[in-house]
């Protein structure tokens, strides 16, 4: 049985200028102990896809569909049973750790009180623990600067502190909202390499959201490309990449200028994402495609079979897209 | 040989930071953002800028063009310097350097329509213009940025962010400027906008003749659009080189794990390639470390590292490839 | 079809010879004002009170100086409001018309509000703004002489002014405009310094265009939105300056009136029985002040959504 299931889930926002459709019937099931990566642009729907498995939605905000984790549906379920796996189950790691470290609270009281609240031990075992997850994710001298307040890290140091923070009830799936979209390269590639090794070491599936697509490269299994609030394309990381099947994703590979290669020319996709308060009516990237013909406008491609386990959401043949 | 568009030598920037709690009388804290900073610029040419966050290439962008106060020389085409040239003497130069911003919606006043914004730049340094010129002009300008001239009268809030990066990008080459300075001026936006932001500077660079200033934290995009690349850290060029000569054969420690680490879309690739990690933060610049800035990171540091500084210098007579380390290779 | 059609918009768009017209942010906001009830009963309340304050006039068959011989000494029995002897507000203690005196008083209150923010307008968003722009020593020394000018008690001082010049309405305005601008200047200053950070400032720095300049165009638009929400709450408390220093005696000079002095003089007859000399200037007070501040809140939610 599969860790992580989602189907049809949908999620709309009510706004002033009317109903917008940030996510629409998407589906997909993840393994435990798997790598996904979510990547699309901003205005995909990926954070909202993932805020509304674990029900962090903003309140004007309505999920619809299915998310079973474990076989226990938890899409809309009610927020105590939601707090258990949110606590114990499924951990999440923001963009910006400082918005979720309080300030005014050492980082070892932050921790501990994860731990004594959920697990009921005692106020120096959590803090014990604590220091220890913060030794996991090789913060240097843990033990002194598990009494320090946030704003006394780096901005990659505040980040291990999250991922320790999440890590420390064991969860079965961490989610990753572009952990390190706000760092440096360097530090990017530092809390990367974290993420690989605990990851491997505590078993737990992550659900990586990004737009950087070379991060996605180095650190995921699979991988699912998100435009318009729809799946474009999914399928595991290797032959999606290689043999991208949806122009979508053939143009955004293309678009990338790329550091171990040289060229003259970055090759565009035109125009700007849809406006997703009156999306079009086919294929949400119609407007933008170089194939797309009268079909691709009026009608909605299905997110069919390729090869086992790819899928891609596209009107025309393969061959086409060359 | 003709003199370069712009030579700067020995460029400085020190803030002076008032801690709270400080008495009047006590001593302001130096912070060298910039130390020293050595490069040209030749016309139609791009320097790229790269660095992590804190390494001064911002402060040095401004500093050129005399938002923040600094020592030391820049050259103007050979014959002024910029740094001695009083407010007024210096308008003139505002004209023909201008800059494009990182966040595309923020360096747009909102409550301005887009021909006001595109307009200003030529309604200050042109006072003489009439109206119908001006609106002329506006409408040329966001054409070759391949806007629709009609939407002219339209608010920056109904663009989208690669649309008010281009309207970012007509204001400053309105007044037909020599070299453009663009601090980040794709970092904030989509991947598939990035790149046509990034194509449309290269096609009016090539068009006008621009200098391009090019500061970015994305190596990659660096890579693309640069012909020299300078790498800071904590305010000093670790290295300053030709684009491929950097990209091929980093000689800094630094600028080799900055290249390493730079993912690469290619499964097979990223997965198997050796990334140099660094240990530890960025020193605060308030303290730098003694000697080479970057030795309390660097792979190869020894005690001669914190003992001396290392100057930046050539690696074989004549050549254009630069680096400031001990141990290059 | 749909990208046909698209595509046809996008082509009619680019060769239509007019410029598309574009949706400011006031826009914006004028719709979100509207769309809020209880500012758009404000609104209304505030043009009724405007109307009554201009027409009303032309409707009393008295002037608010006029005394009704008639009355005079019996007030109570003769003097309650009626449409048959003309006096619709009643007469006041000496056989005045209530009517025309309310209008006459709604005319002189209304006007020290909007004199009052509107001197808290000019002189308190240039200074705030100016000290906030230049920053610096300059800010420090305008704004420590906006913190002693706050620490004279201001009522002492109008009063000082009324007892030493006389009273005057002039006078009165004066006082009230002198208080007005400081808080003023402290809210602007704050939001200056905020929106002096913004990239559109450097960016106008770096193209060269002179400080006061960036001061005009870029700076005072947009603090406008903080700037008419605080002066529309400002109005009602002008009015309410000049009603406590009338209730005082130190207002508006007879024959003239305000609501101030029309309601220290209906609460000084209260105990005879003619509560419509109290009821009715009391009246036109409250729904002003209501719905200013009705109003207010509406434009700070219109102007500022994401409070919300």
């Amino acid at each position: 049985m599969s860790l992580l299931e989602v189907e049809n889930l949908s999620v709309k926002f009510k706004t002033n200028d009317g109903i917008v459709s940030a996510v629409n019937d998407v589906s997909f099931s993840m393994d435990a102990g798997k790598t996904l990566a979510i990547v699309g642009e901003s205005g995909s729907g990926k954070s909202q896809t993932a805020f509304s498995i674990l029900g962090l939605l903003a309140p004007n905000g309505l999920s619809t569909g299915s998310v079973k984790f474990d076989g226990q549906e938890i899409l809309n379920a009610p927020l105590k049973e939601l707090n258990k796996v949110r606590a114990e189950e499924i951990a999440i790691v923001f963009q910006d750790p400082m918005t979720s470290l309080n300030p005014y609270m050492r980082v070892s009281e932050q921790m501990a009180e994860v731990l004594i609240h959920h697990q009921g031990i005692s106020k120096a075992e959590a803090f014990n623990q604590s220091v220890a997850m913060l030794d996991a994710v090789k913060i240097p001298d843990a033990k002194r600067r598990a009494r320090l307040y946030p704003h006394e890290f780096s901005g990659g140091m505040r980040q291990r502190v999250m991922i320790a923070m999440s890590l420390l009830c064991r969860p079965k799936l961490l989610i990753a909202d572009e952990p390190t979209t706000a760092l440096d390269v360097t530090v990017q590639a530092q809390i990367m390499d974290l993420f690989s090794d605990i990851q491997k070491e505590f078993g737990m599936g992550v659900i990586l959201i990004t737009h950087d697509l070379g991060v996605v490269a180095g650190f995921c299994e699979d991988v699912l490309v998100l435009y318009g609030g729809r799946v474009m394309e999914q399928g595991p990381v290797d032959p999606v990449f290689e043999n991208p099947s949806h122009p979508y994703t053939q143009g955004l590979l293309r678009a990338i200028p790329r550091i171990d290669q040289k060229s003259d020319v970055l090759d565009t996709i035109p125009g700007t994402p849809p406006n997703m308060l009156l999306p079009p009516k086919g294929c949400p990237f119609v407007a933008r495609c170089k194939h797309a013909d009268d079909i691709c406008g009026d009608q909605l491609p299905d997110l069919c079979e390729l090869t086992a386990g790819r899928l891609r959401a596209c009107h025309q043949p393969m061959e086409k897209l060359v | 040989m003709t003199a370069p568009l712009l030579k700067v030598e020995d460029l400085r920037v020190t803030f002076r930071l008032k801690s709270e709690g400080d008495m009047p009388w006590t001593k302001p804290k130096r912070l060298h953002a910039v130390g020293g900073v050595n490069f040209e610029l030749k016309q139609g040419e791009t320097l790229g800028i790269v660095g992590e966050s804190g390494c001064g290439k911002s402060t040095l962008a401004r500093a050129l063009i005399r938002m923040v106060q600094a020592q030391g020389s820049v050259v103007w085409m050979g014959q002024e310097e910029l740094l001695g040239l009083s407010k007024r003497q210096m308008m003139k130069y505002r004209s023909e350097i201008q800059m494009v911003f990182q966040d595309p919606l923020a360096s747009l006043n909102p409550r301005k329509t887009v021909g006001e914004i595109i307009a200003e730049p030529l309604r200050t340094h042109n006072p003489s213009l009439s109206k119908k010129e001006i609106v002329a002009e506006v409408k040329a300008m966001m054409e070759k940025v391949s806007l629709l001239p009609n939407q002219i009268n339209r608010y920056p809030h109904e663009f989208s962010g690669g649309q008010c990066q281009r309207i970012g990008i007509a204001r400053a080459l309105i007044v037909r400027p020599k070299m453009i300075i663009c601090d980040e001026p794709v970092s904030a936006l989509d991947v598939s906008i990035q790149a046509q932001v990034i194509n449309l500077l290269m096609d009016l660079q090539k068009e006008m003749g621009l200098s391009l200033v090019f500061i970015a934290h994305d190596l990659s995009v660096v890579k693309h659009i640069s012909n020299r690349v300078m790498v800071l850290y904590l305010g000093k060029v670790m290295e300053i080189a030709d684009r491929d000569d950097l990209y091929d054969n980093p000689r800094h420690p630094y600028t080799q794990a900055l290249i390493s680490a730079v993912p690469i879309p290619e499964p097979k690739i990223e997965r198997n390639k050796e990334t140099i990690l660094l240990e530890g933060d960025l020193p605060s610049p308030l303290a730098p470390p003694s000697g080479c800035v970057f030795r309390t990171r660097c792979p190869k540091a020894t005690d001669l590292c914190a003992q001396e500084i290392p100057s930046l210098e050539q690696g074989t007579e004549g050549s254009s490839h630069k680096v400031a380390c001990h141990f290059s290779d | 079809m749909l990208i046909k059609k698209e595509k046809m918009e996008m082509l009619a768009e680019t060769l239509s010879e007019q410029d598309v017209k574009g949706r400011s942010l006031w826009a914006d906001a004028r719709k979100r004002f509207f769309q809020n009830k209880a500012a758009v009963t404000g609104m209304i309340t505030l043009v009724l009170v405007f109307l009554f304050a201009f027409l009303g006039t032309y409707f009393a068959k008295y002037t608010n100086d006029e005394i009704d011989f008639m009355v005079i000494g019996q007030v109570l029995e003769l003097g309650s409001p009626s449409i048959e002897t003309g006096h619709y507000f009643g007469t006041d203690d000496l056989g005045r018309d209530l009517f025309a005196r309310v209008v006459q008083g709604t005319q002189i209150s209304l006007m020290v509000g909007i004199v009052g923010a509107a001197i808290a307008v000019i002189a308190g968003t240039l200074y705030g703004a100016t000290a906030g722009y230049v920053g610096g020593r300059v800010d420090n020394i305008m704004m420590r002489i906006v913190d002693i000018l706050m620490a004279v008690p201001y009522m002492f001082v109008i009063i000082l002014l009324l007892v030493i010049f006389g009273r005057s309405i002039s006078m009165l305005f004066v006082g009230i405009g002198l208080l007005s601008w400081l808080e003023m200047s402290r809210i602007v200053r704050g939001q200056t310094l905020s929106i002096k950070n913004k990239e559109f400032i450097e960016a106008a720095q770096a193209t060269g265009v002179p400080g006061f300049l960036i001061i005009i165009r870029h700076i005072v638009p947009n603090l406008m939105g903080v700037v008419a929400v605080y002066a529309t709450l400002l109005v009602p408390l002008m009015i309410l300056t000049e009603s406590f220093i009338s209730f005082l005696g130190l207002g508006v000079q007879e024959p003239d009136t305000s609501w101030g002095a029309l309601i220290f003089e209906g609460a000084g007859t209260m105990q005879y029985g003619t509560l419509w000399q109290l009821v009715f200037p009391l009246f036109f007070f409250v729904i002003t002040l209501f719905a200013f501040f009705f109003v207010g809140d509406g434009l700070r939610d219109a102007l500022d959504p994401k409070d919300r």
